[in-house]
């Protein structure tokens, strides 16, 4: 291997000096990759490229594809509607037949949102190099893998090389000092955070977070915060493994077995970062003085917390930002000065990749339970995965989702970017548990607000964006 | 893919920060299994009305920027999701060079694998060079990648940086999986010391 000595070493390099095919001379690394993940949207174009150059899939067997992004949430028995949609999930069922891909169809109880159904299955595991054409592979960092999105020309150099060319990046650790007060979630750090730094704070990155805060976290919550590492520009972010990530995935069904799970688990107990690691950069930020998070603008770093009042662009501290501003609030026709706490919603959305997971559904269920979704206003849940919903419905939060008026879909991307049939109307605001609050995100001229499950569940109760700390016993 | 070498043309001005990739090619266009064909979506929620008709003040519709073949844009360009609908998107349009002061990651390299060269400049050199755009059509800037070189319509040069190996990749129009399936005996080796390091793998 490459670069050892006895330099500490944090756990973005151990991983990366561990898959270090080549070096060149400039320095751009070719390293493997351990795990790829497929869906409709990016990978088309890749196979086409395979199909023009006579190439094959290098390693079918570490390669796992699904649908999500363009299938209905509702009864999918009668098919797609959409023509373009159901055109993009038969070439992607022709790719896959033809190149011997695993793949878990739109019936396979197993189909959800790619970034959950890989920690489900235990295909993502510590240590591992993952790739997906799509920026929220980051989430699988949350099991200490280095996992990052990538365009379609790197998917198809994936598919046929199992490698990737890339530059070396920077690396940065994000400590969360103390702990999470009561009603104050992962969703609420990570968008704390990227207040902080800002949607390029970490360009050209790769996060660790750490901190006590983090090793408090539940694997799905570590997932949140990863998840939204693109949003902070970082390329991935990453999280030491421990204990609860062994707990974890321990017995899924891709997880390694029996005398095969000791060495993995003695090897990933190797990969923490060392005592004296160095990173580029470091950020601080203390958990216990967080209140609930929600997004007012355009981008992700628009955001504050539910106590505050929409900003003023006059005291933007430049000009391009005031602008930029300027556009957002135009953008979500929200005044200067207008409590946050309060804003009238008309749609709520709890799912994505982001909050779609078994722990964010029993979280949102807790604060609905025994209420009712506000007049006029239209609340959806839609679980990450076919196996999220199974364990909902065991655990009888679909009837209390049912109950309180919201609507109980089937897995898929959905409304957090409106490639299906769910999406916003021109105008509608949106309480939403997904990741990017961008001008059109939801559908066009839909105006999104980031919040987290129970967030999202207290703005479907009060029809108003709403400090969830109130509906707290 | 096309090799780039020197660009002579119109820069059109897109002083927006964080344009994002949905704004590039809203999601409704990523439903396409084909590279080409999206030029005409690009920044379709600015450039178009409900109505299909085109908005006049998008810069993109004005006369002089018709045949723009650089784009000037904001901070952090490219930021969203990693879809590569965006570059085929602006390489369809027919602009080849996108230059900002800074980049998303994942946008910024899928501009090479299309052709297509991404300059990072100081805010200044952005701000000179957005000011040369407003001018339209009169003002055509050119790029030379072997000298990293803009010269602006007044025959101001500004120098950029960028890596050797995409550079050499850009200016011959290498296709990098061709390159990098020569390296199959390394890749062979890698896999069997995986096997036995990681035989869980
Ligand atoms: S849930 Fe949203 S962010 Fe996640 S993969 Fe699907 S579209 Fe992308």
């Amino acid at each position: 291997m490459a670069n050892d000595t006895a330099k500490p070493k944090t756990l973005f390099e151990k991983i990366w000096d561990n898959h270090l095919v080549e070096v060149q001379q400039d320095g751009t690394c070719l390293i493997y990759i351990d795990r790829h993940l497929v869906h409709e949207v990016t990978s088309p174009q890749a196979f086409e490229g395979l199909r023009t150059a006579k190439r094959a899939v290098r390693h079918a067997d570490m390669t796992l594809a699904v649908a999500d992004h363009n299938v209905p949430t509702t009864d999918r028995s009668k098919g797609i509607e959409n023509e373009e949609s159901r055109i993009q999930i038969e070439a992607l069922e022709s790719n896959i037949k033809d190149f011997g891909v695993p793949y878990f169809g739109m019936d396979d109880i197993r189909q959800g949102v790619v970034h959950i159904v890989g920690p489900e299955q235990g295909f993502t595991l510590p240590g591992m190099t993952i790739v997906c054409g799509d920026s929220h592979t980051a989430t699988h960092g949350a099991f200490g893998s280095l996992a990052f999105g990538i365009g379609t020309s790197e998917v198809e150099h994936v598919l046929a090389t199992q490698t990737l060319l890339q530059s070396p990046p920077r690396t940065m650790r994000v400590n969360v000092t103390g702990a999470l007060p009561a009603g104050v979630t992962a969703k609420d750090l990570v968008l704390a955070l990227i207040g902080q730094i800002g949607t390029a704070g970490g360009t050209g990155c790769v996060i660790e977070y750490a901190g006590e805060a983090i090793r408090a976290l539940s694997m799905e919550g570590r997932m949140t915060v990863c998840n939204m590492s693109i949003e902070a520009g970082a390329r991935a972010g990453l999280i030491a493994p421990d204990q609860k990530t062994f707990d974890y995935i321990m017995g899924r069904p891709m997880a390694p077995k029996a005398g095969a799970w000791e060495q993995a688990v003695a090897y990933w107990k190797t990969l923490p970062s060392d005592d004296g690691a160095t990173y580029d950069e470091e950020v601080t930020l203390d958990a216990s003085a967080l209140v609930p998070q929600v997004t007012w603008g355009t981008s992700p770093e628009n955001v504050l917390p539910i106590t505050a009042t929409v900003p003023d662009p006059a005291s933007a501290a430049t000009d391009a930002q005031k602008a930029a501003w300027t556009r957002s609030l135009e953008y979500m026709d929200l005044k200067p000065g207008t409590p946050l706490d309060g804003v009238k919603i008309d749609r709520v959305f709890i799912g994505s990749c982001t909050n779609g997971r078994i722990e964010d559904l029993r979280a949102a269920a807790a604060v609905a339970k025994g209420r009712k979704v506000a007049a006029g206003v239209g609340a959806m849940v839609v679980p990450g995965s076919g196996l999220v919903k199974e364990q909902a419905e065991e655990e009888g939060l679909d009837r209390i989702f049912i109950e309180a008026g919201f609507e109980w879909r089937e897995p898929g991307c959905s409304m957090c970017l409106a490639m299906n049939a769910d999406r916003l109307e021109p105008g509608e605001r949106c309480a939403s548990t997904s990741n990017r609050n961008f001008e059109g995100r939801q559908g066009r001229g839909g105006r999104t607000h980031l919040v987290g499950p129970e967030m999202a569940a207290a703005a479907a109760v009060t029809g108003t964006l709403t400090d969830v700390r109130k509906l707290m016993g | 893919m096309e090799k780039f070498t020197t660009l002579t043309g119109v820069a059109a001005p897109l002083s927006i920060k964080n344009i994002d990739t949905d704004m590039i090619i809203p999601k409704q266009f990523l439903k396409t299994i084909k590279r080409s064909g999206l030029g005409k979506h690009l920044f379709d929620e600015m450039r178009y009305n409900d109505d299909g008709s085109e908005r006049e003040d998008f810069v993109l519709n004005k006369p002089a920027y018709r045949k723009a073949s650089i784009l000037v844009g904001g901070e952090n360009f490219g930021c969203g999701s990693s879809r590569e609908h965006a570059p085929w998107a602006i390489l369809d349009f027919g602009i080849r060079c996108v230059i900002a002061p800074s980049f998303a990651d994942i946008f910024y390299n899928n501009c090479f694998k299309n052709g297509i060269l991404p300059i990072r400049l100081p805010r200044e050199d952005v701000d000179k060079l957005m000011a040369d755009a407003e001018r339209g059509a009169n003002a055509t800037v050119t790029i030379d990648l072997d000298k990293q070189q803009i010269t602006g319509p007044d025959g101001g040069v500004i120098a950029f940086d960028i890596d050797p190996f995409r550079k050499h990749c850009l200016m011959n129009g290498l296709d990098d999986i061709g390159l990098t399936l020569e390296k199959a005996a390394k890749i062979d080796a890698f896999e069997e010391k995986r096997k036995l390091t990681q035989p869980w793998l």
